[in-house]
């Protein structure tokens, strides 16, 4: 009888340590699947794409404005840009993704998370198993070197080694100096997904924008094939760019908008309820009253 | 009419490209705290990091080739570096152009290896023949390192090149793969050679792409500001990508971190857009001073620029203005 208790007793425990084993030990969730991209958020400024001399929202410096100032539409019609993807803190303005786990066949521990997105077709990696990043002499590439760890529910992750991009598809530049840290953030069938921005080199401030996923069940990302081709023809070398005090197309969002010229040109100043007092002391919107404060 | 650069500041742009050339003999830089970092870019080929010029190494059974030697004092650790990566001895350098960060150990290193030599070269010259590796340079590598410049001696005769070419091209065989070094006229000094590693899809640029200051244009060494424009062009008709600007070839630049193509295309996108507005404003007759009051690097200075050491903005500004004016003068 003894026996039989004892072995009862010992089935009991390895049942219990199963289902303990279950559990993660540090708390997690499945982002696994594919996640639809809503475009409701800031729509113009994505599918639509932003206007020329829209700048406002970023808390660019000066050498980014005049950067962005420069930059001329026509420089993406040349062929070795074409193709060019869109880096890993830009991609997820469009298009759907899917998200998938790695685990290590034996201690079925979290190694990597992996995503795909449509658009461009790109793939990164966000490293959960602690590994360093890399030295700084490493090479640098559109999707940095991820490394991710769970706070809560939340996945927060941190990526370095990221080749020069654009905070805004107008010639608003991105250093390849910059630290970006997102959180993915899972509420049942959404997903949020926070990207936030730190640019020694052309923001003064932390950029941050957030974009919003939705479970697709039966969810299919199709290819994205890219092949350049000769759309304009010109001299070897040639790169467009507008001469400083030339960029004619500048003014064309303040006055289509009625945004005051200082709000347009953004700057960390321009993102705080004190600016609207400038506006409101500006009296000059092209007829146009601000609206309300959000 | 522009008017030239005062007397001043080209004694201050000679002198300090003249610090550039002999960066070999900087006694007063300590080179005791420096590490050689290895990184691997293919099975068979590395770059080294240290205080000087990025170090290109390619290794195999037929022995060690490598691209660039830094600066003298630090060959122990350089040779330390890549005995962890080859037993076999050193047999080529190639040197990307004459300035002490990226020749200054050549003589040490080229003692550390030997010259594949044998039948009747071996039998007419003995031991002689196979004595240090090869350095292999353009011409007026040589020629530079073997005549004073200014106040400065010339380099150490050990350290000269012992196997240069004098038109735009050579071609070399080493451990099973072609290597091609590229000789643009004029760009960063009148003897820079691209080396491309046409197997392993590697490129070291030598100062004709770096990525921790402007371009470096020694003019006193024979350099031009367009000539570095055109001569980045020519790097990336040798490139490849596996998609959009990444991945694909392997770019080391003179200076800074691992490169690509897309890393080339943004400097590019750099070097034309400043030549632009720097021509422009010389076409309308403004001054270096009105020029630089203008601030025609404004945009990229957070990435490149500087206002410390010997290749500051201003230098830089400088140099493209008396390069790009010489070049609107010819036109």
């Amino acid at each position: 009888m003894d026996e039989v208790h004892s072995v009862r007793k010992t089935a009991c425990c390895l049942l219990l340590l199963a289902t303990l084993g279950a559990v993660p030990l540090s708390a997690q969730i499945e982002l696994a699947g594919v996640w639809q991209n809503k475009l409701h958020e800031d729509f113009p400024d994505r599918l639509a794409g932003p206007e020329i001399g829209d700048y406002t929202g970023i808390p660019l410096n000066a050498a980014a404005r005049f950067r962005a100032e420069a930059w001329d539409a026509s420089l993406i019609a040349l062929p070795e840009y074409q193709c060019r993807v869109h880096p890993s803190d830009y991609a997820n303005s469009f298009a759907d993704i899917r998200i998938w786990e790695e685990y290590d066949k034996d201690t079925q521990s979290l190694v990597a998370i992996h995503i795909h997105h449509f658009a461009w077709g790109t793939e990164r990696t966000i490293w959960m198993d602690g590994r360093p990043h890399p030295p700084d002499y490493a090479q640098h590439t559109s999707m940095g070197f991820s490394t991710g760890k769970w706070e809560g529910d939340i996945l927060t992750v941190t990526t370095d080694h990221l080749k020069e991009g654009w905070i805004r598809r107008n010639g608003v530049p991105r250093s390849d100096r910059a630290v970006v840290t997102e959180h993915f953030i899972r509420h049942e069938n959404g997903l949020t997904w926070v990207v936030m921005i730190k640019d020694p080199a052309y923001l003064t401030e932390t950029m941050i924008r957030s974009r919003d996923y939705v479970y697709s069940v039966a969810g299919q990302i199709a290819p994205y094939p890219c092949e350049s081709v000769e759309e304009v023809i010109r001299p070897k070398g040639v790169i467009p760019n507008h001469l400083p005090g030339t960029n004619t197309f500048l003014k064309e969002y303040q006055k289509n908008h009625g945004v005051l010229q200082e709000g347009a040109m953004g700057g960390a100043k321009t993102l705080y309820p004190d600016f609207r007092q400038t506006v409101i002391a500006a009296g000059d919107l092209g007829g146009k009253a601000p609206g309300p404060l959000q | 009419m522009p008017t030239t650069m005062t007397k001043a500041s080209l004694l201050i742009l000679a002198a300090a490209l003249v610090t550039v050339a002999s960066a070999q003999n900087r006694g007063q830089q300590n080179f005791d705290n420096v590490e050689i970092h290895t990184l691997q870019l293919r099975d068979n080929m590395y770059m080294l990091v240290g205080a000087g010029g990025n170090i290109t190494v390619q290794v195999g059974k037929d022995g060690v080739l490598l691209v660039d030697t830094e600066y003298a004092q630090l060959s122990n650790k350089i040779l330390a570096a890549i005995r962890k990566l080859s037993p076999e001895p050193i047999h080529y350098i190639i040197n990307t152009h004459y300035h002490g960060d990226h020749t200054g150990g050549n003589e040490n290193i080229r003692k550390a290896g030997n010259t594949i030599a044998g039948g009747n070269v071996a039998g007419d010259l003995g031991a002689e023949a196979s004595e240090g590796a090869a350095i292999v340079a353009h011409n007026n590598v040589l020629l530079r390192l073997s005549m004073p410049n200014g106040n400065q001696p010339a380099a150490p005769q050990g350290g000269w090149p012992t196997d240069t070419y004098l038109s735009d091209m050579k071609k070399m065989w080493f451990n099973g793969e072609g290597i091609v070094l590229f000789h643009p006229e004029h760009a960063h000094t009148d003897g820079d050679s691209i080396v491309y590693f046409k197997r392993n899809d590697v490129i070291a640029t030598g100062d004709i792409f770096t990525m921790t200051t402007y371009p470096i244009i020694d003019l006193n060494g024979g350099g031009s500001f367009q000539g570095m424009i055109d001569a980045v062009n020519q790097i990336l008709d040798l490139t490849d990508t596996v998609y959009g600007q990444d991945g694909g070839t392997l770019i080391v630049p003179g200076h800074g971190r691992l490169c690509d193509t897309g890393d080339l295309l943004n400097y590019r996108e750099m070097i034309t857009i400043i030549r632009d507005r720097i021509v422009d404003m010389i076409h309308k007759g403004m001054t270096l001073g009105q020029v630089k009051a203008a601030h025609p690097t404004l945009d990229y200075d957070p990435l490149y620029g500087t206002s410390t050491g010997f290749w500051t903005t201003d230098a830089f500004v400088e140099a493209a203005y008396k390069s790009l004016s010489q070049t609107a003068k010819k036109k």
